[in-house]
């Protein structure tokens, strides 16, 4: 290891891994359990600030993955490795299964074809039920179903928290965290790599590039013109907790050729999610909602369950996929640029992040990296709960006699303490802002979206240290 | 969960101190032999006045005016000194029994187990995800409340110019905390289409004079990144939009009961008020479980709400001293449109009359010269004109005595207004 504690301008690391959403943090991550410097350089405030922050946090089994992509085989994996890492760090997961439902006689047909598909992904736990049986596993389900395949394995978890537990791993393994840094060009030399950021320049032997959004547009900067990435905009609803009895499993609507459709999904916070909508934009900044996607959601919903509309909407919010023109990820090292691609990680990246991670490590073995696994690694983080499913800081007495921090309930609805908002601002990444508080405790995220505790929550984060903007404030999921 | 290791077992158990849970408890306190335990998850007691620092509150209870932070000081002087104990930073978790909940403190965790308890957990206002508009979603939108906390209680600023979405007594709040913020109100824009619906407040008429309003109109659009830069507008008749500069928005009105602890505990709600759904004695459809305040009537000003907890105090000294049996079923008070609810929803034989002896009502229309109508299975029991408006945004009370007549047999007993 020969990281900088400090960051050395002339510092020539050995990769550099441009993105730090879930799939860059996890990238990071696996090569600095190597004898590697790695810098993870992300453009925002935050890591897991751009698509990794808002989408539909369903722990997919892959079982309806186009059999024989990498896709397919990394979601697979990616399941394995992510539900094992989640019980080493603590991130939330429900194992809560998922049922698809179908409610035209079209939409029937095609159950056993994709239970058939399941099968050729390597998932053999999918079963066809009848309506009866639909009915029983979702009462609240509107009338009508005609029938259903159960997806025992589908699993939902906490977005924000993998992110932030992938990349406070690869930081406590030394990988160096940039953020501000956007890199907006590349000059390839014989011996490393300069990337001209928007705070300096970034030295690397090899990059990788996991940019998301951006993907494109960084490996333009290398000189490729391979492909080009379509935002594809989701729009999402989350309801009261109040709302939570009415969906104990996820609810998936039979896919098509536009994508998963909209679903019905607990979430490990306790609530309610009916989401996504698919919409093709240009615009690789319009996390925006609309009333469009408002009235498609709301008709969806009354149709799924008419019940869960009666509810309160909690948040609404907009994600964005890197769709690409192509029809699996694009993974791509050129190892005459010491480079590698990380592209078209549209639906299922959460998922998948730790496999694409583990493959791009060999790769980049492959390419020529010397790659010697380091025998003194850290032990992975243990992360602060901000799930439902075990007992959160103010309802450990013990904890609390401890530290009476974590019995004072700052913000009512989610039941989030002094004691976490503190945590929060010194964690080893640590919240820089409103919105990094969010993610990472739920402060504010709940039915008063501030009316009780906003102002108090903001005066906590400056009292720690940290401003209550930010430079990209869009608001968390 | 573990069951918390300490026991706290008061008389009476109060949850919310608001005015409605502070003034029930200061009736209650001197009376029992017990304890009157009032908790409240806030650092300081008081409820909404706490941060409503402008005057209008203690009218009908105090009989005089004062700001809203004095009357929260007095109100919980005046519950102390009686001997109840007020308990903050104490959040009500979760229900451990018919009158028995968990909590939350710094000193850990506790039970408290009581023989009657009353709900005063109040109301507030729906944010704009609730409100589901759509757009950006950048800083500079708040509810009243949180502006108002920011303002008052955490002198923080907010920004320079604002539009104030809602143009009811509330509203009027909100446009006075901004302009004390040296915030100016650009615009106020309401659903409604008369400017009587406010005109009734002598504390709004002043500051409205300088406010510009736009009537039948509704925010379609927020706009902005990392701030709010505008608001896009619609009228609501002629369906054009157009966009309002501002670094502000205030969502005021649109109130939702804080009624969480109400449905965890399973307790009939009112589809109207969204609140618990109680009779005349405030009781809710849990024996000895009783409610109070803005959490039956989103929204009443603190007085009404203050006076409700001066009546729950009595009904729950009649309980705790053995007039527990089953009430009689009684019959359901519906509201019809434009009226939205009615509360209290139940009338029973040999029940009290309401706090007050007032009903209150929520109306979505103007009605001018409100004729009250009240009807029984097709029968009208009594029509009476009242000399007061029933205007949007503000509750409209109706006198108990427009029920005379009604049959507490004869099943659902139906309000309209015309
Ligand atoms: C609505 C929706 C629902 C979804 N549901 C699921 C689901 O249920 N399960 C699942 O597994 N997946 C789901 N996904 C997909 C998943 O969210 C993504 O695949 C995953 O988050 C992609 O991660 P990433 O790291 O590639 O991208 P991002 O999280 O977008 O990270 C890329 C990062 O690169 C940074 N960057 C870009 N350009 C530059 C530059 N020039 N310099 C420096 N940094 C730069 C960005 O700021 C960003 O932080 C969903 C996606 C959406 C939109
Ligand atoms: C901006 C604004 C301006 C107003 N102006 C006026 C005015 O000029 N004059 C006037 O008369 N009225 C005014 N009102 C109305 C007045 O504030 C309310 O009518 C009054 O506060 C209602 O009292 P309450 O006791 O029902 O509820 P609240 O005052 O809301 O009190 C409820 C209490 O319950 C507590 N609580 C809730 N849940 C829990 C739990 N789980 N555990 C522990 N504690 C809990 C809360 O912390 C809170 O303190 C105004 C209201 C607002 C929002």
């Amino acid at each position: 290891m020969n990281t900088p504690t400090r960051r050395d301008p002339a510092h020539v690391y050995d990769v550099a891994v441009i993105g730090g959403g879930v799939v860059g943090a996890a990238i990071a991550r696996d090569l600095s359990g190597h004898d590697l410097s790695v810098a993870l350089v992300e453009a925002r405030d935050d890591v897991g600030d751009g698509t990794s922050k808002a989408n539909t946090a369903i722990l997919h089994t892959g079982f309806d993955a186009t059999p024989g992509t990498l896709e397919s085989r990394l979601v697979q994996r990616g399941y394995a490795l992510l539900s094992a890492y989640a019980r080493d760090t603590g991130i939330p997961v429900e194992h809560t299964g998922a049922v698809l439902v179908a409610w035209t006689t079209e939409e029937l047909q095609a159950l056993p074809g994709l239970k058939d598909k399941a099968e050729r992904n390597g998932y053999h736990q999918c079963r066809l039920i009848d309506a009866d049986e639909v009915h029983r596993l979702v009462p609240a389900l509107a009338d009508g179903a005609l029938g259903g395949l159960t997806v025992p394995d589908e699993s939902i978890i906490c977005t924000w928290t993998t992110t932030l537990a992938l990349a406070t791993d690869a930081h406590q393994r030394g990988t160096q965290v940039l953020l501000g840094h956007a890199v907006t060009g590349v000059a390839v030399g014989p011996h490393h790599t300069t990337l001209t950021t928007t705070r300096g320049t970034v030295h690397a032997r090899w990059v990788v590039n996991a940019a998301g959004l951006g993907a494109d547009t960084v490996d333009r900067l290398f000189g490729h013109d391979r492909f080009t990435v379509t935002p594809r905009r989701g729009e999402l609803f989350v309801f009261d907790k109040l709302a939570r009895p009415l969906a104990n499993k996820i609810v998936l609507p039979v896919p098509t050729s536009r994508g998963k459709g909209v679903l019905i999904s607990p979430t490990v916070y306790g609530n309610v999610m009916l989401g996504p909508t698919s919409q093709d934009l240009t615009d690789r900044a319009a996390t925006d909602t609309s009333q469009d996607g408002f009235d498609f959601l709301l008709a969806k919903g009354e149709r799924l369950m008419p019940r869960l509309l009666t509810e309160e909407v909690t948040a609404t919010y907009a994600g964005l996929r890197a769709a690409i023109d192509h029809g699996d990820y694009l993974i791509e090292p050129t190892p005459d640029q010491r480079y590698l691609l990380v592209g078209g990680i549209r639906s299922t990246g959460l998922t998948a992040g730790m496999a694409i991670a583990e493959h791009v490590t060999q790769l980049l073995r492959t390419a020529g990296l010397t790659l010697n696994p380091r025998a003194d690694l850290p032990p992975p983080p243990r992360m602060p709960n901000i799930g439902e499913s075990t007992p959160r800081p103010y309802q450990d007495h013990q904890r609390i006699t401890e530290d009476p921090a974590y019995g004072q309930v700052v913000c009512f609805c989610e039941r989030v303490t002094a004691g976490e908002i503190r945590d929060a601002c010194h964690a080893p990444l640590p919240a820089r802002n409103l919105e990094g508080l969010r993610r990472r405790t739920r402060a504010m995220n709940g039915r008063c979206q501030g009316f009780f505790c906003g102002a108090a929550v903001t005066q906590l984060l400056h009292a720690h240290g940290n401003r209550g903007g930010t430079a990209d404030p869009e608001e968390n999921r | 969960m573990t069951r918390p290791p300490t026991t706290l077992t008061p008389d009476v158990l109060v949850i919310g101190a608001g005015p409605a849970g502070l003034t029930a408890a200061a009736a209650l306190a001197p009376d029992l032999q017990g304890e009157v335990l009032v908790l409240d998850r806030e650092q300081h007691a008081g409820g909404i006045p706490r941060h409503s620092d402008h005057t209008g509150y203690g009218i009908r209870d105090l009989h005089r005016v004062m700001t809203g932070p004095a009357y929260a000081r007095r109100l919980v002087d005046r519950a102390t000194a009686a001997g109840a104990t007020v308990r903050t930073q104490a959040t009500v978790t979760d229900w451990a029994g018919d009158h028995a909940v968990d909590v939350t403190t710094p000193q850990g965790r506790l039970r408290v187990e009581a023989r009657a308890v009353v709900l005063a957990t109040g109301a507030r206002e729906r944010p704009r995800p609730a409100r589901r508009i759509p757009g950006d979603r950048p800083h500079g939108i708040y509810t009243t409340g949180q502006l108002q906390n920011t303002v008052h209680l955490h002198h923080a600023p907010v920004g320079t110019r604002a539009v104030i979405v809602g143009a009811e007594l509330v509203s009027f709040s909100a446009h006075l905390t901004l302009r004390e913020a040296g915030c100016s109100t650009a615009l106020m824009v309401s659903q409604h289409a008369h400017t009587e619906s406010y005109k009734a407040f002598s504390l709004a008429g002043r500051a409205l004079l300088r406010v510009p309003v736009a009537h039948r109109t509704r925010v379609t659009r927020i706009i902005g990144k990392p701030r709010v830069r505008a608001v896009e507008i619609e009228d609501l008749d002629t369906g054009a939009r157009r966009t309002v500069e501002c670094d502000t928005v205030v969502l005021t009105g649109d109130w939702i009961p804080d009624h969480e602890l109400a449905r965890s505990a399973g307790l009939e709600l009112d589809p109207g008020t969204l609140g618990p759904l109680v009779d005349t004695a405030l009781r809710t459809s849990r024996p000895g479980v009783f409610a109070a305040g803005n959490l039956l009537h989103p929204v009443d000003t603190a007085d009404i709400a203050a006076l409700d907890g001066l009546h729950v105090a009595g009904q729950v000294r009649n309980w705790l001293h053995g007039d527990q049996g089953t009430p009689h079923a009684g019959v359901r008070l519906l509201a019809a449109e434009p009226l939205r609810w009615v509360s209290p929803g139940l009338i029973r034989p040999g029940d009290p009359a309401p706090p007050r002896r007032r009903l209150l009502l929520w109306t979505d229309d103007l009605v001018r010269v409100p004729r009250v109508t009240v009807r029984q299975a097709d029968r009208v029991v009594s029509r009476h004109t009242l000399p007061w408006p029933a205007a949007p945004g503000r509750v409209f009370r109706v006198p108990w005595s427009v029920l005379r007549g009604v049959d507490p047999h004869g099943g659902p007993v139906t309000l309209d207004v015309r």
